[in-house]
């Protein structure tokens, strides 16, 4: 882990307990409830995963273990549009790595990384699951398929501009 | 739905739903599946509600707009089919809805423009019964799955889901359950290919309660969507499997285990099983024989390896997914620490098809040792991307050159991977080769859950290889040192001949490490990660040659083995290159051939992929 981005000083932790209480705070939830958490917050920030322990009776090491072995969480702020661009073995042979090579060109940041105004996040993830459109990049919970070279960056040109309303709808 | 509390109560009900949809002479089904939906189907479904409402046609019982599951064709999308002549129309755009509503739905007129052209003959076929792409299937996993709108019980119902259920709990026993999914000779779809009977028993045998049941559908395996299919399409058919596998082990909690990178499938699979509940199909009495049995969701965390049954289940607990030896297997301790059946998708939904027609039935599709049939994720460079389902045996060429209609841009073959990363690539020469668990396994790959990815000439072999070690370095858990040091050592050879520094003996290493860590890794992941670099050394032995000796990648894609330039007498002058160039190394102006400038150049290959006249050449 790079050095983390500054965190917002409070978090809201009463999102947190409804989410614990919502699962009965049984220990064996501890991927549900971290998996609610980031849902709700767009990452795990560490105060939430230390009251998740507390409140569960579980370690912190081990709720550190289990939100750092899953990709899918994210202990740094995420941004609003997170681009997943799909590197599966369809989308590969497809030329997603020329997506990858756009999107990090366009925003200035590494896959993993979140781009300095918490605008979007740049991710590479293993299959989506829709090959058939392959290429294909998640932007937000929209598919982008059958991209050709030049159009994502298009993409990403277009929801940079300060329009209302149209992030990763 | 309301509370049905026996199987003569189902019967009722779905003869109720029936009646109640007499005189419905015409279906327009629009697909909702993914893919459809990432090219807009919903707002096609909208525009067609609102042309019928506009057409005075809203709640008239003869027509019925509905959204259903994958229809498999995803890259034709968004697909609608109109019921009852199966006219198949592709690219749908909401602008087309009045024409779809006034000419096909009121006068059963064909739409020449929206109709699907096949890629060889050049015909329009007008029906979804002349396409190869799905005369050529047998679908019974996939039964329902565009027949359906997933998100009504109701339309289950009607097309026979819960029937079977039925069946079993009023007339059979466990036992008899079980020994009838031996007979139908059913094995595991998710890649091992373990006899489905077998596993139920050995889990039944043990004298240990509670026992639980657990549907794998952490599709891990890129390339690969079949499961997800499933989930969308028709969950009810994966609830029926698993109530009646939980009968026959007598087991009263199921877990679903879905990968969250599946949104919709978990959204399907959740308000199946509210809906199969309200309807008393799951619960503390099902269908009133006193049956009690409950299904939660587990949702995966984006880890491969949580696709491995130990791994898995640990998962479920709340636990970080790393395997565990063996030696007990999970069918006696396993989620828990108690005995659990965990059995894939599309496993699950063939078991109510085997109760509904027999195993008999069952047996008599596919060859001998691999009775019924197979769903496969047909991806890659085919013309007909999708998913198909096929009977167990058919040829490799049937599948790609058959149902897949050939080579995207009628390039060379030059390969097939299958089983995903614990899979391998097969060459030209294995194209009549029928597909079934032993045959695959036999040749160095593997069934796997059903990816079938097809390579042309412009997919470079050692760059495959290069792909899934590092996808599996990466989604190596690291607890034991086989898979997590010597996958990341092969990994490291085949990056140095990809990048012009291989140096000779370097395909023995391969040969060597890669059977050491066969042998000595903890789980299927580390047992199974030297298929794909095995396979491609072993079919494609002389590509990694080229790469060694010559420092050539023969395929154009190892970047630094590279050189792209455009022919002078092939270019058109079209400029479409040069606006794809991400890096502006292409000049030239309008009708005069252009040039690549080669400092500026970083040999990413979009010139070639998108100039239309094989203008761009490699070196």
């Amino acid at each position: 882990m790079d050095e983390a981005r500054v965190q917002p000083a409070a978090v809201d932790l009463t999102a947190v307990d409804a989410i614990l209480d919502r699962h009965a705070r049984a220990k064996s939830a501890l991927i549900h409830i971290l998996q609610d958490v980031q849902a709700e917050l767009h990452y795990l920030p560490k105060q939430a995963v230390e009251h998740v322990s507390s409140a569960l009776g579980v370690p912190f090491s081990k709720a550190f273990a289990v939100a750092t072995f899953y990709k899918s969480f994210s202990l740094e702020p995420r941004g609003d549009i997170v681009l997943r661009i799909c590197t599966g073995t369809a989308c590969h042979i497809r030329g997603a790595q020329v997506l990858v090579d756009e999107a990090v060109e366009t925003l200035g940041v590494k896959p993993g990384k979140t781009t300095a105004d918490l605008k979007f996040t740049v991710e590479t993830v293993n299959c989506v699951g829709a090959c058939a459109m392959a290429p294909v990049v998640q932007a937000g919970e929209r598919y982008l398929g059958n991209l050709k070279p030049g159009e994502l960056g298009k993409f990403i040109r277009a929801a940079k501009a300060p329009k209302k309303g149209e992030a990763g709808s | 739905m309301m509370l049905i509390q026996s199987g003569a109560a189902l019967e009722q009900a779905r003869s109720a739903i029936l009646q109640a949809r007499q005189g419905r002479e015409v279906e327009i089904l629009v697909c909702a599946g993914t893919g459809c939906l990432a090219h807009g189907s919903e707002q096609v479904a909208t525009a067609i509600r609102a042309e019928m409402e506009r057409a005075g046609l809203a709640g008239n019982v003869r027509f019925f707009t509905k959204k259903t599951g994958c229809h498999g064709f995803c890259e034709k999308g968004p697909l609608v089919v109109i019921q009852p002549t199966g006219t198949f129309y592709v690219k749908v755009k909401p602008i087309d809805a009045e024409a779809i509503v006034a000419r096909t739905v009121l006068k059963g007129e064909v739409i020449e423009k929206l109709t699907y052209r096949d890629p060889n003959s050049k015909k329009r076929l007008p029906s979804y019964h002349d396409i190869d792409f799905y005369a050529r299937q047998q679908r019974l996993a996939l039964r329902n799955i565009g027949r359906i709108d997933p998100a009504e019980i109701e339309d289950a119902i009607a097309s026979g889901a819960y029937t079977s259920l039925g069946k079993v709990l009023a007339t059979m026993t466990p036992e008899q359950v079980i020994a009838e999914v031996e007979r139908s000779g059913l094995r595991g779809r998710g890649g091992g290919g373990f006899p489905t009977g077998r596993k139920w028993r050995t889990c039944r045998k043990v004298p240990m309660t509670p026992r639980y049941i657990i549907c794998n559908s952490d599709e891990g395996d890129p390339g690969a969507f079949m499961d997800r299919s499933i989930d969308e399409g028709d969950p009810h058919s994966v609830l029926e499997g698993m109530i009646i596998g939980a009968y026959a082990i007598e087991a009263h909690q199921g877990y679903i285990y879905v990968r969250e990178e599946y949104p919709l499938a978990i959204k399907h699979l959740r308000r199946a099983i509210e809906q199969a509940r309200e309807a008393g199909l799951l619960g503390p009495n099902i269908l009133g024989s006193g049956f009690a049995f409950d299904l939660e969701i587990a949702r995966g965390g984006g880890a491969f390896v949580c696709g491995e049954s130990s791994a898995l289940m640990k998962s479920v607990g709340g636990e970080v997914g790393e395997p565990r030896a063996k030696y007990v297997h999970s069918v006696v301790r396993g989620v828990h620490d108690h005995p659990t059946v965990l059995n894939n998708v599309e496993t699950f939904a063939c078991i109510p098809w085997i109760f509904e027609h027999g195993a008999e039935a069952f047996a008599a599709i596919g060859t001998k040792k691999s009775p019924g049939t197979k769903v496969f994720s047909l991806v890659g460079k085919v013309k007909n991307t999708g998913l198909v389902e096929v009977p167990m045996g058919v040829s490799l060429r049937e599948v790609i050159f058959g149902v897949g209609g050939g080579i995207l841009d009628d390039r060379a073959f030059k390969g097939v991977q299958t089983g995903g990363p614990s899979g391998g690539c097969l060459p030209a020469s294995m194209l009549d080769e029928p597909v079934d668990f032993d045959t695959l396994t036999d040749k160095g790959s593997m069934m796997g859950s059903g990816g079938m990815i097809v390579m042309d000439d412009r997919t470079c072999m050692v760059d495959v290889a290069r792909y899934f070690l590092r996808f599996l370095s990466d989604e190596s858990c690291g607890k034991c040192l086989p898979c997590r040091e010597g996958v990341k050592q092969l990994l490291h050879i085949v990056e140095q001949i990809g990048d012009g520094n291989g140096q000779p003996g370097d395909i023995e290493r391969i040969e060597a490490l890669g059977d050491v860590v066969a042998r000595a890794s903890l789980c299927g992941l580390g047992k199974s990660a030297p298929n794909p670099v095995l396979s491609t050394v072993r079919f494609f032995r002389s590509e990694y040659e080229t790469h060694i000796r010559d420092h050539k990648c023969p395929a154009g894609v190892c970047r630094k083995l590279t050189t792209f330039e455009i022919s002078a007498e092939k270019c058109t002058g079209c400029m479409v290159c040069l606006r794809a160039c991400p890096a502006d190394a292409i000049v030239g102006t309008k009708k005069e051939a252009h040039v690549i400038v080669q400092d500026k150049c970083t040999q990413c290959g979009a010139c070639r992929t998108v100039c239309k006249f094989d203008a761009v050449l490699t070196a």
